[in-house]
């Protein structure tokens, strides 16, 4: 692995910057599913890119953490390559596709399949962290409204959802309670990957870098998905294995193979398809 | 007929004031409501009912005075000292507010079952089949078809608007009802279906009821009581025949006066 690129201080970001982060990261981890503001920087990339996760990131990084990037759950799509080499070069971090190795997973949109250990670390990237502006669009009102705990219009956009679907038709963003007290999105995760954060023995951070909010999810860590008694919340399921490890306990992606409508699915996490592959041919 | 020499009354306001700036919206107005009592605050447009009802409703903060409330526990609190928790689920639990538009009222983005479930969902009910036959029952009773309790408001007509906001505030079996011109904006055969509905519901439920609105004939058909307004102050105050037949004050004798003979 090279050494760091001696243009930039070590994970591109300025010590000051990365103390305010952390400053935030503490008081979110403080309040679970609290979002907390902090003055997010401009980064080398577009929003909606990673920005919040890359801040997150840089500000917990040290010299001998191991990075692994995931976009929907592959290390080899490009907002997962392109930010893995942005790490690599500006603090000289080793990088991994492995979950196991990896110290520091910085995701988007997909929890990693094998489950985290202790000590492991998961940055989301999100982009719109407020659950409740789906029915409200007033920031001042949304604060006011989770101080107070009040979430009956979680429950209307649910109710919603069954009488037009005649099911909870949410499938990703699946609003979720923490600890019983703060209402949280999850960031646009399928609501396949809620069962994992819940009592996850991994720290969760969420950073939103347009939104400029914080929040996180401490280990073990009680995160429930909202529901109705009659309609209680279900995980996504599939009918058939992934077409390349034959696996059943992952989540799928669906990839079009010819225009004449020809389909497989396959493990949205690729990580945790090559290993069933390499277990299979061994 | 309510006896209100026996009970104390549900709702106290005492020397209200409130100034937008330099003009004094409000001042030093004074009233009680009784539980099952219709109470009709009416003068011209810009006389400072709307800003007394807000007052009321604790919407505004008054600059002087105090507004006390009956809890259902039976405890007598400064509406003011409540902490704006308890205030706000009392609004959302014991009251009701009727907008003059609908639109203000309701969630025009989601179904009429929603928009009645909802008060039902924010104090816990999380039981999809009870909260949606509830919300079908009372479609009915504020006779809307129940067919229709899956479609947006946005579909609805006026007078269906109108009715639905009032369903989705009685859902939670209020004590009062705050209303501001309810039926504004609606052609008249409209009104009258409209008031017709409001005065069985309000005998039938025993609700308390303040309702501002600039027409008479509509005090005259709902209220026990009123009070009229002028320049922010009350200028009288007395049953509602008796002051739409004997007015004593100049003005009320203006207002009842230019009520065109039907």
């Amino acid at each position: 692995m090279s050494a760091a690129d001696l243009a930039y201080n070590f994970a591109y970001i300025d010590e000051q910057t990365k103390r305010m982060i952390r400053r935030a990261i503490l008081k979110a981890i403080a309040i679970p599913g609290y979002q907390v503001p902090f003055a997010s920087r401009e980064m080398p990339m577009p929003y909606g890119w990673g920005t919040g996760g890359i801040q997150v990131t840089a500000a917990i990084l040290g010299p001998q953490d191991v990075l692994k990037v995931i976009d929907q759950g592959a290390d080899d799509t490009t907002n997962a390559v392109s930010i893995r080499k942005f790490f690599a070069k500006t603090a000289g971090v080793r990088t991994t596709t492995h979950t196991n190795e990896a110290t520091i997973i910085q995701t988007r949109h997909r929890v990693p399949e094998q489950p985290l250990q202790d000590g492991q670390i998961l940055v989301y990237q999100v982009p719109i962290p407020e659950p409740l502006r789906w029915l409200e669009p007033r920031e001042t009102e949304t604060r006011r409204m989770h101080a107070l705990a009040e979430y009956g219009v979680m429950h209307v956009k649910l109710y919603e959802d069954i009488a037009r679907h005649g099911h909870i038709a949410t499938s990703y963003a699946y609003p979720v309670q923490v600890e019983n007290r703060y209402v949280m999105d999850p960031s646009p995760t399928p609501k396949f990957d809620n069962p994992k954060m819940n009592d996850c023995a991994a720290l969760q951070l969420f950073g939103a870098g347009r939104e400029k909010r914080i929040y996180a999810v401490p280990p073990h860590t009680k995160v429930t998905s909202l529901d109705f008694d009659d309609h209680p919340f279900e995980p996504t399921r599939f009918d058939a294995p992934c077409a390349l490890c034959g696996s059943r306990a992952g989540f799928l992606d669906e990839i079009i193979t010819d225009d004449r409508g020809s389909r497989m699915f396959v493990c949205s996490d690729t990580d945790f398809c090559d290993t069933n592959r390499r277990a299979a041919r061994a | 007929m309510i006896d209100l020499a026996q009970e104390r009354p549900l709702l106290v306001a005492e020397h209200l004031s409130k100034a937008y700036g330099t003009r004094r919206a409000c001042r030093d107005v004074s009233l009680d409501i009784h539980e099952g009592e219709v109470l009709a605050i009416v003068g011209e447009s810009g006389s400072g009912k709307t800003t007394l009802l807000q007052l009321l409703a604790g919407r505004l903060m008054p600059d002087a005075g105090h507004i006390f409330y009956e809890m259902r526990d039976g405890s007598r609190r400064d509406l003011h000292a409540l902490s704006e928790a308890e205030r706000r689920f009392l609004a959302r639990t014991d009251w009701g507010y009727v907008h003059q538009d609908p639109a203000m009222g309701l969630r025009m983005g989601v179904s009429a079952g929603a928009n009645i479930g909802e008060r039902l969902m924010a104090v816990g009910a999380r039981h999809y089949g009870r909260i949606r036959a509830t919300a079908g029952d009372w479609l009915q009773r504020v006779e809307i078809e129940a067919a229709r309790i899956e479609d947006l408001p946005s579909t609805y007509s006026g007078g269906m608007r109108q009715r639905l906001q009032i369903a989705r505030n009685l859902v939670t079996k209020p004590r009062l009802i705050f209303m501001d011109e309810p039926t504004g904006g609606l052609d008249v055969s409209v009104q009258a279906r409209l008031l017709d509905l409001l005065r069985g519901l309000v005998a039938e439920l025993g609700l308390a009821v303040i309702i501002v609105t600039h027409d008479l004939a509509v005090a005259r058909l709902l209220s026990h009581r009123m009070i009229v307004m002028r320049d922010g102050v009350v200028v009288e105050t007395g049953l509602t025949d008796q002051v739409l037949d004997d007015p004593q004050d100049a003005y009320t004798q203006l207002l009842v006066a230019s009520i065109l003979p039907a």
